[in-house]
């Protein structure tokens, strides 16, 4: 269905059994929960990306559009999770528009299931699917290996556990939407507080039966940034330049021919 | 056993300012720890705002650039207009994904000024094409965890064009100095919506 | 291109080598004596002080241990509190060998006092604890230790080490898992690497900016930002920052909150 292109593998599984590591992928350490209510459900996750102990991306975006009234929490390799909801997004699309009806959360869970079954876990992806449909409201978690969860409330990733502490001491049934809401920002609040893998900020998405689904970027930013104690502007000509060269707007148009795209050395007289 | 992206070394950086972007990358080229190139350039052009950098395994640096030349070549041929920086990323994006099992050793960088808003955009990826969308600044290549550091200690924002270049430039050098695998000079380009400025650094040559 | 892989003798068939063994080897069990406790520290000297800071985050792996464990330690006081004491000791990396380290150069620090009726001099501490470092070449104290004090004259003085105790005097010093990223920004910001003076000159020409010790305000607010930005990029750095200065009027501590993410 995605079409992978192997052209590399061989290249580089060689270079793998030479005892060649892996390339780190961007990884979202991550929390990620998922909360059903009343009337609806909810999603949250936090919006760290690291890279091992790095973080890579401070602010990132880890609710993903599935349909108007599914979405879906993503933790795991961060492409992984960004292409494969992708994909289904675009299957449940097309699928919804051959029906004639509005998709099923279920629906887009089984894809994804088999999706992900048929690559055995090598696309490591760790999915919450959350969403109201014609039967009513869906939340399942998705596991890169193909197994799936059916759950009032679910959490994933990284910080799943110290999230799980939140809910297992403080869930009841029948919450309505701003219970819901507050219990999910508070167990990804967990999850950023007490696991390294998480970090910054909650986003929080609201399905709603007969409501616009409601995405909250950002809903709580409890980690701004300190305050920097000193201007460390330079003052202008502090860093010393060999060669200079202006390209104006009029001259760009032939610094971009076929011949002259990468890094032609007549561009610029270059002294090494 | 080193990684694919430590044996060549190189680095890379792009930064925000107000109404410009600047993308900067060293020179060197090594295999291991000895230096084979200072005159390595690692930043590719696009289109008339449009950089693309590129750092990691040599051999994938200078194979990716090419299918890129390819690919945007096909993209300004069909559409007879040049490709956004915005486009470009998603681009390089599901290309790279689309390698997932078999990826090119590179960490790319997108910078440029949009043509038709006028708004500067900067974007890194992963090398199997996950996207790092970042209001501030974007770093790759063996020196990342220095350039993290210079970066987010002297990064500020709004910056005009001179003063970018200035943080940029000091970042990009301080950062190079403490990796063994960066260096050997730097190469700045400062981008603004009708003018884009070119400057070789002066840096340390060990 | 021969460097690029590991070149095998010519054992296996020509193709792909996944070179993978038919039979699993037998199951070893081995014995861990180090973890990483993860955290940085930094040190930086002006003309009548040092300071010596580091975070107070411990973690293991993607766990906090605890979000008030310090790591810059008062060597040589007279009571529990270290009243008295002329010299400072950071140590960053395996936790429980950072302390025992410390430990063990306060009682080497107390024991001269006692013996020799005068404190020891900082350069005195600084060969003995790489000493005590060297002593333990074939199973070393897992830590980058900082020695901070005041020289004989007063000014101050910086000694950073490795884990088995090799060693150098400093103006600056970052160590611990955030070190590369801080160390560059030091560079630039203490000792003006890659700074020039505008206008004295064009390209090679120019004249560079000289590094001269910067006074004790900007030197704390020096840390303060290099800790703040490392907290931001470095996920086992945070929670809190102590910073000691020590003068020739004592040891100030100063405590500052960092985030908790």
């Amino acid at each position: 269905m995605t079409g992978f292109d192997f052209s590399n593998y061989n290249r580089n599984a060689a270079l793998h059994a030479r005892g060649v590591p892996l390339p780190k992928a961007t990884s979202t350490g991550t929390t990620i929960v998922g909360c059903i209510f009343d009337n609806g459900v909810v999603i949250a996750a936090d919006t760290r990306a690291t890279s091992g102990p790095i973080v890579a991306d401070k602010n990132c975006e880890k609710l993903h559009y599935i349909a108007p009234k599914i979405w879906c929490a993503g933790a795991g390799t961060a492409a992984d999770t960004e292409f494969t909801t992708a994909l289904i997004s675009s299957n449940v699309e097309l699928h919804s528009l051959s029906t004639g009806r509005d998709p099923r959360v279920i629906t887009c869970m089984t894809m994804l299931k088999q999706h992900l079954f048929r690559y055995q876990g090598h696309i490591g992806a760790y999915l919450v699917v959350a969403g109201v449909d014609p039967t009513g409201v869906g939340l399942f978690t998705v596991h890169a290996h193909g197994s799936t969860d059916k759950l009032p409330y679910v959490t994933m990733g990284s910080g799943s556990l110290a999230a799980m502490s939140v809910f297992e001491s403080t869930w009841k049934p029948n919450m309505n939407r701003e219970e819901a809401v507050a219990i999910c920002a508070e167990a990804i609040k967990a999850g950023i507080f007490n696991d390294l893998g998480s970090g910054s900020n909650v986003d929080v998405c609201v399905i709603e039966n007969d409501k616009p689904t409601q995405l909250l970027r950002n809903y709580m930013k409890p980690n701004e940034r300190g305050q920097k104690e000193r201007d460390y502007r330079f003052p202008k000509g502090t860093t010393a330049y060999l060669n200079q060269k202006i390209i104006s707007k009029e001259d760009m148009r032939k610094y971009i021919s076929v011949e002259e795209a990468s890094g032609d050395p007549n561009l610029m007289e270059v002294d090494s | 056993m080193s990684s694919p992206f430590d044996i060549n070394g190189g680095a890379c950086v792009a930064m925000v300012g107000k109404d410009c972007v600047a993308i900067a990358c060293d020179l060197r080229l090594g295999m291991q720890a000895l230096t084979v190139s200072n005159n390595f350039p690692k930043l590719f052009n696009f289109g008339p705002s449009t950089f693309l950098g590129l750092t990691g395994l040599a051999t994938d640096v200078s194979t990716v650039s090419d299918l890129f030349r390819y690919k945007v070549n096909m993209y300004r041929l069909r559409e007879e207009r040049n490709i956004a920086p915005q486009t470009l990323a998603n681009l390089v994006s599901s290309s790279l994904y689309e390698k997932r099992f078999g990826p090119f050793f590179v960490s790319p960088v997108v910078a440029g000024v949009n043509y038709t808003t006028g708004k500067p955009f900067i974007c890194g990826f992963d090398s199997i094409g996950c996207i790092d969308f970042a209001k501030d600044f974007i770093v790759s290549g063996t020196a990342s965890e220095q350039l993290f550091g210079t970066c987010e200690g002297l990064w500020e924002p709004d910056m005009s064009p001179d003063d970018l270049f200035e943080t940029i430039s000091q970042a990009l050098l301080s950062a190079v100095d403490r990796d063994a695998l960066s260096g050997w000079g730097a190469q700045v380009y400062i981008i603004e919506k009708d003018k884009v400025t070119k400057r070789l650094l002066k840096g340390r040559q060990d | 291109m021969t460097s690029l892989v590991n070149q095998q003798p010519h054992s296996e068939a020509i193709g792909y080598s996944f070179s993978q063994s038919t039979h699993a080897p037998n199951k070893q069990h081995s014995f861990y004596p180090y973890t990483d406790n993860g955290g940085s520290t930094l040190g930086i000297t002006g003309a009548d002080f040092a300071i010596l800071a580091g975070d107070t985050r411990s973690v293991a792996g993607y766990n906090i241990n605890s979000r008030y464990a310090p790591k810059v330690f008062k060597i040589g006081g007279d009571d529990e509190t270290g009243e008295g004491a002329h010299i400072l000791l950071s140590v960053v990396g395996f936790a429980a060998d950072g302390h025992a380290l410390k430990e063990r150069l306060d009682a080497v620090v107390k024991m001269y006092k006692y013996q020799h009726g005068k404190p020891m001099s900082v350069r005195a501490c600084a060969q003995r604890l790489s000493t005590i470092l060297y002593q333990k070449r074939f199973f070393p104290y897992y830590v980058h230790a900082i020695l901070a004090g005041l020289d004989e004259e007063g000014t101050g003085a910086l000694y950073s080490y490795d884990p088995v105790g090799s060693y150098e005097r400093e103006q600056c010093r970052a160590a611990g898992s955030a070190a590369s990223l801080i160390m560059p920004f030091l560079d630039n910001q203490v000792n003006f690497k890659n700074q020039y003076i505008p206008g004295s000159g064009e390209g090679h020409a120019l004249e560079p900016k000289k590094a001269g010790p910067l006074p004790r305000s900007t030197v704390e607010q020096l840390v303060r930002d290099a800790f703040t930005s490392a907290v931001e990029r470095h996920i086992e750095v945070g929670d809190g920052l102590q910073m000691m200065v020590i003068t020739a009027n004592g040891i100030e501590e100063i405590y500052t909150p960092l985030k908790q993410d």
